[in-house]
């Protein structure tokens, strides 16, 4: 069927007849979220509404500043992937200051700190939030399925987990100046080396670093062999995929081209230019959700949409430079048989090769005396305006700025890696509920079936990274009239 | 000799010398800000008060004598120091983690050195827009603390006038003395005396931002109570550890 993979919820807000399920992720800080359900009279799920809350007003604030200031400042956007922010920017600002090309120092350092970030990120996401509900199942005894109940489990997954993201943080912290709010890029290049003696500190871990990246991704290929039925049904939905490309096809978080592809693994568009990406995606804005929906221009909003992160940037490449990555890629492109894998929870696998990747490339690096030595800083002829594009944990982040003849910032726009899987985690989800909502009755079970749907994709709420993992929510279910026939939370 | 006895250290002074010339002379540190030693003293922001003989004064303008008991680091004193801080803080935009006078910025020093750990009052958010006019310093307004340093050294090192504050009470702020009110206007150059005192992130090298890593700045390498010496070279620039 043709049309099935870009299906998409039509019904127009207020529609009657339809009822409402809201489930609420009662969130500690910001980053709140809410899901909403509307069933048809069918009682068969026929909208999802994902809301996110997002700090929007960073585009307004940041006008007015200084363009140097706007790397370190940009990391107040987010407290889940400053870093990420914190490149992107700089990346952008390169452009600004005439800088297309750093010294190979700087390049170094940079791809060094983001590799880090990638390494810490995934491993938080994984070991601390992903895996209690892969290795107890997702409708286990809640006050277990924590980092806390893994560690009684599974103590040595546990402690990895742990140390795998410490070691993130320590590359981020040698490498930015701090583990948060680090200052490390600057328009141009960076402002610190690494130093041999630090080099070598981690040089004395990295090996066993390398050791249990391979180690986390045999042990998510053994949950999809546990249970294939359920890893490649659950949630599932066709779609493009977007991300950046490297040299030569290889995966790269740091730099690239866009390559988007169709649901069926053709090329849409390859060596794209990621200083016109406003030709490239398009965001169509939804009056019931404060997040925009990202979709490739030429395909139109209903087919263009996308996936990144993860899932996107390793089937999207053409091969990944580094050799243990390479073979687990191998594997798991064998694993789709000639078609894409868009089965939700393989973005778990998919993100365990990239952790495996930047445990190697983060190896290399160490070995590279350029980190220890030579220029840090370019500048060229000044530019009005710049973008930059990275490859932040969860996806393509997208910064563009404006700077005028006083150097201060005129113009920001950004685009956030949540913000391009919005449409796919409202579709995964509505896959979901329509398995998994039983008549009008709500249930843990979908509760917790939700839950695992939106976490696959990793999104940056603050109730995702909730401490021990849980995301509490609360979920009304009302008629057609707006009355509240049912209501259930989860605990805290 | 003459002395004063400085929390119980008897400390000799000349004549016509403050309190904080010679408890600088000595190496002891008085918290401060509006004082600078190559400036005439101005006591306006009463971090520097001390109890002279019972009483409380600011230690930048009242002359030592011979005798004379101040007590300086003492709870209660550093207590009301503290307070002035919060209130400093509250009243401008000091937002330390992405401002680029951090580790060289005094008011962040002695934040750290008076331990003060929250704002405590009510922030005022004010909008102050910044001026970029001109083609090598950035003005920052939102941090400015009204020490008139720059006033001072713009008018009586450089001989140009360039900044002066208007306005009374709440109201009172700093101004660039031209009819636009904007830096470029005016014939103020980086190589001022008024480019270098800034004890804060007001007056600032434009396009310089994080090159100094944070963790390699002034006060990051040893806190302001230990710097009594540096005093007299302290300039607003980055400097190397
Ligand atoms: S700009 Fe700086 S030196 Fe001038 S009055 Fe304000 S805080 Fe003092
Ligand atoms: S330093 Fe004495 S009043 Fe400011």
């Amino acid at each position: 069927m043709q049309s099935a993979p870009f299906e998409l919820e039509t019904a127009a807000a207020g529609v009657p007849g339809l009822r409402r399920v809201a489930i609420d992720p009662v969130s500690r800080v910001e980053g709140h979220g809410k899901v909403t359900l509307l069933l048809d009279e069918h009682d068969r799920v026929q909208q999802v509404r994902l809301h996110i809350v997002e700090f929007r007003g960073f585009e307004k604030f940041i006008q007015g500043r200084p363009y140097w200031e706007v790397p370190v400042m940009v990391q107040r956007l987010c407290g889940i992937c400053p870093v990420s922010h914190h490149l992107a920017a700089a990346k952008a600002l390169d452009h600004v200051v005439g800088v297309d090309r750093l010294t190979a120092s700087a390049e170094k350092l940079r791809r060094l700190m983001h590799y880090g970030q990638i390494l810490q990120s995934h491993a938080l996401h994984f070991f601390h939030l992903a895996s209690p509900d892969l290795l107890f199942g997702f409708a286990s005894d809640a006050g277990r399925r924590n980092i806390v109940g893994i560690a009684a489990a599974y103590p040595e997954v546990a402690k990895q987990g742990v140390l795998l993201r410490r070691f993130g943080q320590e590359v981020i912290r040698l490498t930015a100046g701090k583990r948060v709010h680090g200052t490390g890029a600057i328009p141009g290049g960076v402002n610190r080396a690494v130093s041999r003696a630090e080099r070598d500190v981690l040089l004395g871990d990295i090996y066993q670093i390398v050791a249990w990246s391979r180690q986390a991704v045999h042990l998510v290929k053994r949950l999809h062999a546990a249970d294939p039925a359920l890893y490649d049904g659950f949630g599932t939905f066709r779609s493009n995929l977007l991300s950046l490309v490297g040299a030569d096809g290889k995966l790269d978080f740091y730099d690239g081209r866009l390559r988007a592809r169709d649901a069926d693994g053709r090329l849409l568009v390859d060596e794209f230019p990621v200083r016109d990406y406003q030709e490239l995606i398009s965001e169509e804005v939804k009056a019931w959700s404060y997040m925009k929906f990202p979709f490739l221009t030429a395909l139109g909003p209903q087919e263009g949409w996308y996936k990144v992160g993860p899932l996107a940037r390793v089937q999207n490449c053409d091969s990944i430079a580094t050799p243990l990555a390479e073979a687990e890629r191998r594997e798991f492109i064998d694993y789709g048989q000639g078609t894409l894998i868009h089965a939700p929870l393989a973005y778990h696998w998919a993100r365990m090769i990239e952790l495996l990747h930047t445990a190697e490339t983060i190896k290399d690096l160490l070995h590279d005396d350029d980190l220890s030595t030579g220029e840090l800083v370019h500048s060229g002829k000044r530019h009005h305006s710049g973008v930059g594009v990275i490859e932040a944990p969860r996806g393509t982040l997208i910064h563009h700025y404006r700077v005028d003849d006083d150097d201060l910032v005129t113009m920001c726009n950004l685009i956030v890696s949540t913000t391009h899987n919005n449409q796919p985690m409202n579709e995964a989800i509505r896959r979901v509920a329509r398995r998994y909502l039983d008549g009008r009755q709500l249930s843990e079970g979908l509760l917790n079936h939700v839950e695992v749907a939106i976490r696959a994709f990793d999104p940056c709420l603050s109730c995702a990274t909730h401490a021990l993992g849980r995301m509490p929510l609360q979920i009304e279910l009302l008629d057609a009239a707006g009355q509240v026939i049912d209501r259930l939370s989860s605990p805290a | 000799m003459k002395t004063i006895l400085l929390d119980g250290l008897p400390l000799p002074f000349a004549d016509g010398q403050t309190i904080m010339e010679a408890a600088t002379e000595a190496g002891i540190f008085i918290p401060h800000l509006c004082h600078h030693p190559e400036f005439k003293p101005q006591g306006s922001c009463k971090l520097c008060t001390v109890k002279a003989n019972g009483r409380y004064v600011s230690a930048c303008t009242l002359p030592a004598k011979d005798g004379m008991e101040v007590e300086n680091n003492s709870p209660d004193l550093n207590d009301k120091r503290r307070t002035l801080l919060q209130m400093l803080f509250v009243e401008g935009n000091h937002f330390c983690p992405s401002c680029e006078k951090s580790g060289n910025c005094m008011l962040q020093a002695l934040a750290y050195e008076l331990e003060m750990l929250t704002p405590h009052f009510e922030q005022f958010y004010p909008d102050r827009p910044v001026d970029a006019s001109h083609p090598e310093v950035l003005l920052d307004f939102n941090r400015c603390i009204l020490c008139e340093l720059c006033v001072r050294a713009s008018r009586d090192v450089d001989g140009k006038n360039v900044f002066a504050l208007s306005g009374r009470g709440i109201r009172k702020h700093l101004i660039v003395n031209a009819e636009s009110g904007r830096l470029a206007d005016t014939d103020f150059s980086l190589a001022d005396k008024a480019a270098q005192v800034c004890p804060v992130g007001v007056i600032l090298q434009k396009r310089k931002g994080f090159a100094i890593p944070i963790g390699r700045r002034r006060y990051d390498v040893e806190p302001i109570a230990m710097q009594v010496e540096c005093a007299p070279s302290r300039t607003s620039g980055e400097q190397e550890s």
